[in-house]
């Protein structure tokens, strides 16, 4: 039991790499695609909703599949763990696109007319003032979102990635206990997100209470 | 775009369509046999975790929170490769239906929750103070409107369990996703096989969500008031 429950730790680091590099990813990419989403010109913006849509109208399995076997065989091969964490990285930046604008679109307009008011310029106002608070809000979604994507890398399995779901399988595969051995692999990923969840509730307290009066 | 489509003919698109429409349908079952496991099950769920009875409540708890905290593909897997080992062998079409309707139910017992919740408390009061018995009062005040209120949220999710259909590749179920790469495998078409069944999946949860959204915007209208 303990010897098994070891196999299939050693899928954890690349559990934990897949989600940190994607949502690091999400995160950054994410602004500019939010960006292009409120875009005032009706092209970018269209552009942006367009791949936004597309992104998400498939499922992240395909995705993945599409880029390890489509694009791989095609025109550049790649190693299955680059493969996922562009797959995964893209389908987190438009999430994470979503989310940032729901934080843009809960900020009170008097923060913008107060902006104007004070002769600030659009971009200054942008980023002194509006994202800030955009991103403060956008933090417990974003929590949330993290917890689902770290269940997501559980698809990199299906292209070769040798992480938690992985190892599951291939253990399984040779002792034949699918029971006891998804049963533990299960509960890792239930065990992962609680210090997710523990640490985007420590940082929300921390910025709520840098802000309270 | 010559280096991914790897000289296939139009011919060659046209000869992958039976195939790959036979696997939609296949993935269109599974959705629905799921959502008609999953959507009473997260019904269930969401009376359950709010019942008084400590024993039902501390199982239907076990059960959203594993069903929402583990990956359904690891669900799926547990299904599929776990119960055999217990004696008890299912085809990859019953797993997969109980696995996702295991995980839409533990979703949908949250968003139907939150739905019930929403329905104000003066109404439970009044049922109450009118004498109907819990059944009624589910039946004729709390579920009709707590319900109504749900609805955006629970399609938006049927499409996500649409998504989900394609983790059944794992288990060998010959759905959509498994045909278009079964194609890839024959003939090295790799990515436009898999290209054409992702465009399945967009033609259907493209306008879905559109449709999701709008919905949801016309409900939004109806709660804020």
């Amino acid at each position: 039991m303990l010897y098994q429950l070891g196999l299939i730790l050693r899928g954890l680091p690349w559990t934990i790499l897949i989600t940190a590099v994607s949502l690091l990813i999400g995160c950054i990419l994410g602004y500019p695609i939010m960006l292009g989403r409120n875009a005032r010109s009706l092209p970018v913006r269209l552009v942006s909703i367009a791949f936004i849509s597309l992104i998400r109208a498939v499922p992240p399995l395909v995705w993945l599949f599409i880029i390890f076997f489509g694009v791989g065989t095609g025109a550049f091969s790649m190693s299955p763990l680059t493969a996922a964490l562009i797959g995964l990285g893209l389908i987190a930046a438009t999430n994470m696109a979503e989310i940032y604008r729901g934080g843009l679109i809960s900020i009170h307009h008097g923060q913008w007319e107060a902006a104007q008011a004070l002769n600030l310029g659009g971009a200054h106002t942008f980023r002194d003032v509006i994202a800030p608070q955009m991103f403060r809000v956008a933090l417990p979604s974003s929590a949330t979102y993290a917890i689902g994507l770290m269940k997501d890398t559980a698809i990199a399995s299906t292209i070769g990635v040798p992480e938690l779901a992985y190892q599951g399988a291939r253990l399984t595969q040779e002792t034949f206990q699918g029971l006891k051995v998804f049963g533990m692999v299960g509960l890792i990923y239930i065990l992962l997100s609680l210090p997710i969840a523990w640490l985007s509730r420590r940082a929300d307290l921390y910025l709520r209470a840098k802000v309270a009066r | 775009m010559n280096a991914l489509l790897q000289g296939a003919t139009w011919d060659d698109f046209t000869s992958w369509l039976p195939d790959l429409w036979s696997g939609f349908v296949l993935s269109i079952e599974v959705t629905i046999a799921s959502l008609a496991v999953g959507l009473p099950l997260g019904l269930a769920l969401a009376l359950g975790v709010q019942t008084k009875a400590m024993l039902l409540r501390g199982i239907c708890l076990a059960v959203v929170e594993i069903g929402r905290g583990a990956p359904a593909l690891v669900l799926l897997q547990f299904i599929y490769f776990g119960l055999p080992s217990a004696g008890l062998p299912l085809t990859s079409f019953v797993s997969a239906t109980i696995a996702l309707g295991w995980s839409t139910g533990a979703y949908t017992s949250e968003i139907i929750r939150a739905g019930l919740d929403s329905v104000p408390g003066g109404h439970k009061e009044a049922v109450s103070a009118l004498g109907l018995s819990r059944m009624d009062g589910l039946r004729y005040v709390i579920l009709p409107q707590g319900l109504r209120v749900a609805v955006p949220a629970l399609l938006g999710f049927s499409i996500l369990v649409f998504q989900a259909s394609s983790l059944c590749f794992t288990i060998a179920l010959p759905e959509l996703i498994s045909r278009a790469y079964e194609i890839g495998t024959n003939t090295f078409f790799y990515f436009p096989a898999l290209a054409t069944a992702g465009l399945f999946y967009v033609a259907i949860c493209m306008p879905a969500s559109f449709l999701v959204s709008y919905v949801e915007h016309r409900a939004g209208a109806y709660a804020v008031r």
